[in-house]
């Protein structure tokens, strides 16, 4: 078969499961309220903390949206369909196991597209927070909506069950948003916890989302965090392709 | 007729335990291939390899002229595989489940319409296409994984055990069209523990023990193996427990069923002897005992030692 032929088949299939994915699980009325709440709420809190203005901190409450949007439902989905032996259905199919689980990732970063997308909108028209580099500051977002989903697959190949994709999740998550400057800056806290910090991916996307929504705009300091990003998806994607492989030997 | 499926040593180790060893057999092109073997013999792990789920520690196997080692997408695409569980999605609808089927196998988008249609009608599916498949009872489910097995018209399918859990007309139901896929030109390998759906479907049959495969033919000729020997059937007034069967031993090949007591006679007066006093000793009446004809089971017991029934409620469990 000629690479082409090949390589289009392969994205057929992963949109083909990416579609299946959204209609069977993440587009539920039930995730849907979900989607909306969760970021209206948080704005809201956040608005009533501090009345004054949010727009320190839009580019984390962004952030933190896409970290829950991604891993939470996602990680659902993974364990699930493994446990129910739905995830052995796709791996008899003529696609390979690294297109699967991308297009898993593909699911998980949509959801959390959409919910980011959400907190964004609320951010310029709610709070009057407005994005100064709008079309870097979607690149960021994209970047790490696909690095958190990345993640979210890592942590779902690695478990089990569904309650424990949920508690592995939190041992990331919680952390992440103290110490990843979504409410005070990185640079701000002692050195261990600096280096901790840069040691987790929610740093470069705060950072990056920062940058494009506030400024100011450092383009090496941009391509810095770019860089990152792009690094923690292609090793979160490669060990977790990797664990699923293991797992089904 | 030509093979489609040939294994060359194929051998599958899950750390130190051997699980597949060093099979070897050929399936001829249209025939149904029955795999029969008791629970934990190496039928699941040989057809998991064959259709790429697992990857063999030694050897390999050529389906359809390709290698599963080297070539698994071409397999993949060449192959159909209805697993033990019915795994297709409870949320979306028959119709839907079976478009995403067609998508993932590349059926030509102008074709899938037609192509599912012709299936479910078929499949007589149709008049449900928009219920969701979690509310379909179990017979349907598994008539539908069938049918999304068949999606993109392979030229094999691989079905592991697919009666399983079902009931009596769901089953035979079920049977029914495997023997009209047949006759369509399909290659069926089958796996199954219940031996006599093997004889009424299969053209030869595999029998595997301990990851070897200890025989391959005809169920004729497997029966033929026992042809000549007796079997003594006695019907008892209640069922025999199997710690009771230790007086028996002596008789050799026994298997019990409920009530009944059936027993591979190689001398017909020592065995009534032993089952009149086994009955005197544990107070029981025979109600019937009778000599039948050996059949595929009779020629499985003698080939592997294990009882069917035994392998059947282990199976259920």
């Amino acid at each position: 078969m000629k690479p082409a032929t090949l390589i289009r088949e392969e994205l057929e299939g992963v949109w083909c499961i990416v579609l299946k994915d959204l209609k069977a699980y993440y587009f539920k009325p039930p995730n849907i309220s979900w989607g909306i709440l969760f970021p209206l709420v948080l704005a809201l809190a956040f608005t009533l903390r501090k009345p004054s203005g949010l727009s320190d901190l839009a580019p984390g409450l962004v952030a933190m949206a896409a970290l829950f949007g991604t891993t939470s439902m996602e990680a659902i989905v993974i364990t699930f369909e493994k446990r129910v032996g739905a995830l052995e259905r796709l791996l008899l199919a003529p696609i390979s196991l690294k297109s699967i689980l991308f297009s898993k990732v593909l699911g998980g970063s949509i959801f959390g597209l959409m919910i980011s997308s959400i907190m964004t909108i609320i951010s310029i028209g709610l709070l009057g927070v407005p994005i100064k580099h709008p079309s870097l500051f979607a690149v960021s977002l994209l970047l790490t909506v696909l690095t958190l989903s990345a993640l979210g697959s890592l942590v779902a190949v690695s478990v089990k069950e569904v309650f424990e994709a949920q508690t592995l999740s939190n041992y990331f998550r919680f952390p992440m948003i103290f110490l990843c400057g979504v409410f005070l800056p990185v640079e701000s806290m002692p050195a261990p916890l600096q280096w901790l910090a840069y040691a987790l991916p929610l740093t470069y996307s705060v950072k990056a989302l920062r940058q494009t929504v506030i400024g100011p705009l450092q383009h090496a300091d941009l391509a810095i965090n770019v860089a990152a990003l792009t690094l923690f998806f292609l090793l979160f994607i490669t060990i977790a392709t990797r664990l699923l492989k293991k797992h089904l030997e | 007729m030509k093979d489609i499926i040939r294994t060359l040593d194929l051998t599958k180790y899950y750390g130190a335990l051997l699980a597949v060893d060093h099979v070897n057999f050929t399936v001829m092109e249209g025939e149904i291939f029955g795999f029969l073997g008791p629970n934990g013999a190496g039928k699941t792990t040989t057809i998991r390899m064959l259709v790429g789920l697992t990857t063999p520690t030694e050897g390999t196997a050529i389906i359809d002229g390709f290698d599963i080692r080297s070539e698994i997408l071409e397999v993949k695409r060449r192959i159909g595989v209805v697993p033990e569980t019915s795994n297709l999605y409870d949320e979306l609808s028959v119709k839907d489940n079976l478009l995403f089927m067609a998508g993932l196998y590349h059926v030509p988008r102008l074709k899938r319409e037609e192509r599912i249609r012709e299936l479910l009608e078929s499949f007589n599916l149709w008049d449900r296409r928009d219920t969701k498949f979690g509310k379909l009872s179990k017979g349907l489910k598994r008539r539908l994984t069938v049918a999304a097995s068949l999606i993109h018209s392979p030229r094999i399918i691989f079905l592991d055990e697919p009666t399983t859990g079902l009931d009596v007309m769901s089953a035979r139901s079920l049977r029914h069209l495997l023997k009209e896929l047949k006759e369509t030109g399909v290659t069926i390998f089958l796996t199954t523990h219940y031996i006599e759906e093997a004889d009424q479907l299969c053209d030869r049959i595999a029998v595997i023990v301990k990851g070897r495969i200890i025989t391959i033919d005809t169920p004729e000729n497997m029966k033929s193996t026992v042809q000549g020997i007796p079997v003594i059937e006695a019907l008892f007034d209640s069922p025999i427990d199997k710690s009771m069967t230790e007086d028996l031993s002596i008789l050799g090949k026994v298997w019990v069923d409920d009530n009944r007591v059936r027993v591979l006679a190689e001398e017909i007066p020592e065995t009534l002897e032993t089952l009149i006093n086994f009955a005197t000793k544990r107070e029981l009446k025979i109600i019937e005992i009778n000599t039948v004809k050996p059949g595929l089971e009779d020629a499985f017991v003698k080939l592997t030692g294990v009882e069917p029934e035994v392998m059947r409620l282990e199976k259920e469990k």
